[in-house]
């Protein structure tokens, strides 16, 4: 695959000789090259000043940072004029942490800690080893008895009483640990020599991947009970989560079918020559190719997924989007739902920025 | 019988009328977020996707930062935002007027319109029906062109065809193309072209991000042109528009067009998200409809198919366009 750093540059307009100061040959060259990119230029920073002042002026020289508890009267005041940051302080536990017992929140947030150390360290080419998977068990496990607790004198705490940010995080998560070993078993189905097991799979795909997520979760939320025994009830958030992984199955089993493809012919009858067995040849020689491979696009289908989780805000369980959106329900504060929306995005924002400057870092190694 | 009234939608529906009557015009509403978004999030994005590559510091800046704050930022939580801003927005009487004729307030967007009636449909027609021939009369144009080297100007046939014909049919047929403004009249406005907040939320969030996806798949297809073509063309002394047009956007389509499929699918796909605001599609359709009857598995299976068919067809255009503009290799 290649890189797109590695791409030829459009040619630009040939570079003047430099003359005199080097800040006026600088915006000559990139600022005022011809009249049309002058113009242009000026617009643009006409439309940068009046942006920034604009912000600066709601955003930070009329907002309102902080109320005593429960009193929003400072921030209907300045509405309109300045932004009301003091809804942060005031329902941030809540956002992040939802209706998780108040005295117990340290759980949540050492749990969300444990994601953060789980991604970096699955980041680290240092650790793209076999010991990997064991790492994620256990660290899953641990995130498991920390949420629910019940045992080690941590007190035991429902499901439904979970929300915020680690929900988000497990979905995504827990969605991709499940999803990644059922993409790789479908994109083997497809390219599997009985065909049975190749049109079910290609059936799985095409039938996951033409229809809307919000769909599938609609199925999750609705007929799933259907089909289940008369009195055997699964909690939302799991059948919400099995949705997920569905989803993510499918989309990750085209991902590593490019990634399958990649892998040269005589990579497979070597493995064939030496008398490996299907699943010892795939294992030990084709997939861990096929893998490293398509990394940067596995990273982008892993960000385009934790976006993704949000929708679960519409069959109603409780991720960081519902919080946020719950959080200015109540009526003293609902005017500013903008500021929380911002603080949310924030935060969505700092997690897939992080992913996506890590796979383009990835796209620019990936020949070495 | 559907209880729940369908606002603001292209046929039109009442409560009296059948599930079947609400679904198809569920399906309408889809078709018309989506086809209207992938025009525009197509235009706008290509515009950021050079504007990455253009020349100017600033321009290419401001793209790169649309770009990334766009893509990293969940639909839904975008799309909530819109609805926000758009409610925020003041009440009919203070509507703001940004250009003559067109109001923005907590109502919608209100523009002046054209009514579209049989007479003006068939002068429509007439212009579609130009495009086609004019079509073809190109495509006998170039064979000559290749034939004996001499290039044959199409534009005086473009006039002809496309804006004379149908101009000089409404004259004779006597076909009246009068702006209609609009009017605020009490608390509501009449007349013009009204579209509900929901529906322009969900157009604007849709198309400003599928867009940056765009922007980042027109900038690879542009930056994939080796820079010996550029090289050639410029050696030949070709003029710019030309080299752009001739030389390298066919080669840049060819990787621009299957990932462009894919993006065209994520729009419709997640014009879903509708539901979370209130707009009628056709999954909000059938989840009324799910909670009224409770006949679930009927419902899904019909968004599945709804959905599959779009899909399908979008697939089915897109693979003949790209078969039409692949390398053709001897």
């Amino acid at each position: 695959m290649t890189a797109i750093t590695d791409m030829p540059e459009v040619p630009r307009a040939a570079r003047r000789p430099q003359i005199g100061n080097p800040v006026l040959h600088w915006l000559r060259t990139n600022l005022f090259s011809s009249i049309p990119n002058g113009i242009i230029s000026i617009v643009l920073l006409a439309i940068l000043v009046k942006g920034v002042v604009g912000f600066g002026q709601w955003g930070i020289a009329n907002a309102v940072w902080l109320t005593p508890a429960n009193d929003s009267s400072a921030c209907r005041a300045v509405r309109g004029l300045g932004a009301c940051w003091a809804i942060i302080p005031e329902k941030y536990r809540f956002i992040l942490f939802g209706t998780y017992p108040f005295d117990e929140q340290w759980r949540p947030a050492l749990s969300v800690v444990l994601f953060i150390a789980l991604f970096y360290l699955s980041s680290r080419r240092a650790f793209w080893r076999r010991e990997l998977a064991l790492l994620w068990i256990g660290l899953l496990a641990l995130i498991s008895v920390l949420m629910w607790g019940g045992v080690l004198g941590l007190s035991f705490i429902s499901q439904d009483r979970w929300g915020g940010l680690p929900v988000t995080l497990i979905l995504a998560t827990f969605g991709l640990a499940f999803g990644f070993p059922l993409g790789i078993l479908v994109a083997l189905g497809r390219r599997s020599k009985l065909p049975a097991i190749r049109s079910l799979s290609v059936l799985y795909v095409e039938l996951i991947r033409g229809v809307p997520l919000v769909n599938l979760l609609f199925m999750a939320s609705v007929m799933f009970p259907l089909f289940m025994p008369a009195g055997f009830n699964i909690d939302k958030l799991l059948r919400a989560q099995i949705a997920i992984i569905l989803f993510a199955g499918a989309y990750l089993a085209e991902v590593i079918r490019g990634g399958l493809q990649a892998v040269p012919r005589g990579q497979y009858e070597a493995a064939d020559a030496l008398g490996l067995s299907y699943w010892r040849k795939h294992r030990l020689i084709i997939l861990p190719q096929a893998i490293r491979h398509v990394i940067p696009p596995l990273v982008n289908t892993f960000i385009a997924f934790f976006k993704d989780t949000s929708l679960v805000l519409i069959i109603g369980i409780f991720d960081l989007l519902t919080t946020a959106k719950t959080a200015i329900i109540d009526p003293g504060w609902q005017q500013f739902s903008v500021e929380v929306y911002i603080f949310v995005a924030a935060i969505y924002f700092v997690f897939c920025f992080a992913m996506s400057r890590y796979s383009r870092s990835l796209e620019a190694t990936s020949g070495r | 019988m559907a209880a729940r009234p369908v606002a603001d939608s292209l046929l039109a529906y009442n409560p009296r009328d059948s599930y079947l009557w609400a679904f198809v015009v569920g399906v309408a509403n889809t078709l018309r977020v989506a086809v209207i978004g992938i025009v525009l999030a197509t235009i706008l994005g290509t515009l950021i996707g050079i504007s990455r590559l253009s020349a100017n510091w600033l321009l290419s800046r401001f793209a790169a930062v649309y770009v990334e704050l766009l893509r990293d930022i969940p639909l839904l939580l975008q799309l909530l935002f819109w609805y926000v801003l758009m409610q925020a927005l003041p009440a009919a009487r203070a509507a703001w007027r940004p250009i003559e004729g067109v109001f923005l307030s907590n109502r919608g967007l209100i523009l002046p319109a054209v009514p579209i009636e049989s007479p003006q449909l068939w002068v429509l027609a007439i212009a579609v029906l130009g495009v086609a021939v004019f079509y073809l009369i190109q495509r006998w144009l170039v064979a000559q062109q290749m034939r004996d080297g001499k290039p044959r100007p199409a534009w005086p046939f473009a006039l002809g065809l496309i804006v004379m014909l149908p101009v000089l049919v409404s004259w004779l047929l006597g076909v009246s193309w009068t702006i209609e403004w609009p009017e605020l009249r009490g608390f509501n406005f009449i007349g013009g072209l009204t579209l509900s907040p929901e529906y322009f939320a969900l157009l604007i969030a849709l198309v400003t991000y599928t867009s940056a996806f765009i922007a980042e798949i027109v900038r690879s297809g542009v930056q994939s042109v080796p820079r010996g073509q550029w090289d050639a063309a410029n050696a030949l002394g070709l003029r710019r528009s030309f080299m752009l047009r001739q030389i390298i956007l066919p080669q840049a389509l060819r990787v621009i067009v299957p990932p462009m499929t894919s993006q065209y699918l994520n729009l419709t796909k997640n014009s879903s998200l509708a539901v979370a605001i209130g707009y009628q599609d056709v999954v909000s359709v059938a989840n009324t409809t799910l909670n009224q009857t409770g006949q679930a598995i009927e419902a899904i299976a019909l968004i599945m198919a709804v959905f599959l068919t779009i899909s399908l067809g979008i697939s089915f255009f897109m693979n003949w366009y790209n078969a039409r503009i692949a390398l053709v290799e001897r």
